[in-house]
């Protein structure tokens, strides 16, 4: 099982010829995920680590079936190709782009969400189904298949969270990045609810940070669930006004604060972790302990 | 980007919305010759902070003369740690009733919200639940006239004020959507006799839409030196109080490590995230800056993914070579192109850590003993 991508998962990455396109390519294509087309305006005809590249979506579809498209394509280009991927019909959508402006990211998700497309992003490190297909920048080797699902909000945090569980003999089924900006696809609502259908996923690490409210709504969720839910949350020494890195990490007017995300979560039955490397304890205790 | 009240008052003024008479100065004697002009004024100190009425910075004169000694007296002076460049000084107007607009993100509806009180005037935060009216808006479609007569009507608004605050919600929007805002507001939006006026008028623009503003858009600056060629290298940087220079790269696992720090008992001196990409040149350039603030310590801790740790030990090598590192310097290497990295760190006698704990528990130890 896994979420959102799987081992049949046919991937397309627009903006394969760029730098970092055609870096992630080749990791991509290393992990094992089924990348079977590239997209980049006028350079049609050419190959990127032997993945056939076209100058436009429809141009690859009619050669090759994609379920998912992968963006790395500059922030003032996001929109176009984000439309672009939508327009073709594709339903998996994920956005590594930083800096795209808000009121492109509220078109983008309010056509998504009208039209049945999951986007995760924009400024992510995106999804990644161990052993199965990675859709992301995240580094190969750390990721184990098992039984533990992730969903954060920053990615190098998870990385260091992912690496931890990997070193205590606890796989992932699926490891999802929502992103770090104020307006993004999927929220930990949307992925934890997968999580809770998914047979192979037997617990859930939330990595979550100031600002916004995504983890106190997600609580009102953890309430429902049956799997157990151990949080890690990043900020707590952060001062009020000053926006940290992410555009979404800011606490305004009170509101966004470490302290409230923490009660909510611990309200609703799910474990804060006080120290990142604490979560592979607290979370293979919290599985156990469900099992009886 | 925070505009000032008197920048965003001219957006709003060129897109219809009424707002009082007036204009800005840097000097006493220009804000004596307006208030001539002008008769009794309202001189408003141009900072970019909320509560200048109730931190003295709003004031009120009758004649020139003292208008005169009020711009005296705020012009040299800082209101809220922030020094009062300009002030902006404005025909007094009569305040029969005051109102609320804004137009905000929501972030988790992942559209913009209209937000409107008739019990304006004061923070909205303030104002009990039960007096404000909330209307998610479509970007595909925005603010049509009904939405605008909708939001009035529950607002018990009537007649012609209804219909100039209606046009005015509408106006607002198109402004939130030209400039690219993150927050376009108008508290208080105020009843005049038969006129409804923007008394005051803030606007809030996204950073990552500065390239499309559109022209003449004006351009402030609340960044210190130190944050705005961090900017420009494309490296988030927030200072501090501490003293423990801290680079990482992901913004998480950089607030993730100033905990770790206070946990430890130390005090990170900033944050700063080094992306997201940033290739070896850009890398050495962030730690120049982190050594321009006379850190005790430097702590590192890189975690590849798009960055690659290679390029991270070889900006550190070639920093120490040109400009040499005066403190010490501890590095958590891990992630791609991460053995290649710590050998390089290793030819210029930097050992690596490989967890954070240790790192971070030895920066502190460190900042301790110097």
């Amino acid at each position: 099982m896994a979420i959102i991508i799987n081992d049949q998962t046919r991937v397309l990455v627009q903006g394969a010829t760029g730098n970092q396109g055609s870096f992630h390519t080749q990791q991509m294509l290393d992990y094992g995920s089924k990348v079977v087309a590239g997209v980049s305006p006028s350079k049609g005809g050419r190959e990127v680590h032997g993945v056939p590249v076209f100058d436009t979506i429809s141009a690859a579809v009619e050669q090759t079936p994609v379920d998912a498209s992968i963006l790395f394509i500059p922030a003032q280009l996001v929109k176009d190709a984000a439309f672009e991927a939508m327009d073709s019909g594709i339903k998996t959508i994920v956005i590594i782009t930083e800096h795209v402006p808000v009121h492109d990211a509220m078109e983008i998700m309010t056509y998504a969400r009208a039209n049945g497309v999951a986007i995760v992003g924009p400024n992510t490190f995106g999804i990644i189904s161990a052993g199965k297909c990675k859709m992301g920048i995240m580094p190969n080797r750390i990721y184990m298949p098992g039984k533990i699902g992730i969903v954060a909000r920053s990615g190098t945090l998870s990385y260091e969270i992912v690496n931890g569980l990997t070193k205590a003999g606890m796989g992932q089924s699926t490891v999802v990045g929502l992103g770090g900006d104020r307006v993004v696809g999927l929220s930990f609502v949307d992925v934890l609810k997968q999580f809770e259908a998914d047979p192979e996923t037997h617990g859930v690490v939330l990595v979550g940070e100031i600002g916004g409210n995504s983890e106190e709504v997600a609580a009102e969720y953890i309430k429902e669930m049956t799997k157990p839910v151990v949080a890690f949350l990043a900020g707590k020494s952060a001062p009020p006004g000053k926006r940290m890195g992410h555009a979404g990490a800011i606490i305004e007017r009170g509101k966004g604060s470490f302290a409230g995300k923490v009660a909510a979560l611990e309200a609703a039955g799910a474990q804060v972790a006080q120290l990142p490397w604490e979560v592979p304890e607290l979370i293979a205790g919290a599985v156990l302990k469900r099992k009886g | 980007m925070k505009l000032h009240e008197y920048m965003a008052k001219s957006i709003m003024n060129q897109y219809g919305i009424p707002v009082p008479q007036g204009r800005v100065a840097g000097t006493p004697q220009e804000v004596a010759a307006i208030a001539k002009e002008l008769g009794q004024v309202a001189v408003k100190s141009q900072v970019l902070s909320g509560g200048r009425g109730k931190a003295g910075g709003i004031k009120f004169a009758s004649t020139a003369e003292e208008a005169l000694v009020i711009g005296e007296e705020l012009l040299k002076a800082d209101l809220k740690g922030l020094k009062i460049e300009k002030v902006l000084i404005e025909e007094k107007i009569i305040i029969d009733r005051e109102l609320y607009l804004a137009i905000a993100l929501d972030g988790t509806a992942r559209k913009p919200v209209l937000i409107a009180s008739a019990h304006g005037g004061m923070d909205i935060e303030e104002v009990p639940e039960e007096h404000i009216v909330k209307k998610h808006i479509d970007v595909n479609i925005g603010i049509l006239p009904f939405i605008g007569r909708e939001v009035v009507r529950r607002m018990g608004l009537k007649d012609a004020i209804g219909k100039q605050v209606g046009d005015i919600i509408v106006k607002l929007y198109k402004v939130f959507k030209d400039y690219d805002a993150e927050l376009a507001e108008i508290n208080p939006l105020v009843i005049s006799g038969d006129k409804v006026i923007a008394a005051d008028g803030k606007l809030k623009l996204d950073d990552e839409a500065s390239y499309r503003y559109p022209e003449g858009t004006p351009i402030t600056e609340e960044r210190t030196e130190r944050e705005k060629k961090a900017h420009d290298l494309g490296i988030s940087y927030v200072e501090l109080e501490g003293d423990i220079a801290v680079m990482a790269n992901g913004a998480g696992i950089t607030m993730a490590t100033l905990d770790i720090i206070q946990y430890y008992g130390g005090q990170a001196r900033n944050f700063m995230d080094a992306g997201g990409g940033a290739g070896s040149e850009a890398t050495a350039k962030a730690l120049e800056i982190l050594i321009s603030t006379q850190p005790k310590v430097i702590l590192a801790i890189i975690f590849g993914g798009i960055t690659r740790c290679d390029d991270v030990a070889r900006a550190f090598a070639r920093v120490k070579e040109t400009m040499g590192i005066p403190v010490p310097v501890v590095i958590r290497l891990s992630g791609t192109n991460e053995a290649e990295g710590i050998r390089i760190l290793r030819e210029i006698g930097i050992n690596s850590y490989d967890n954070i704990a240790e790192a971070a528990a030895k920066a502190v130890e460190l900042a301790k003993a110097n």
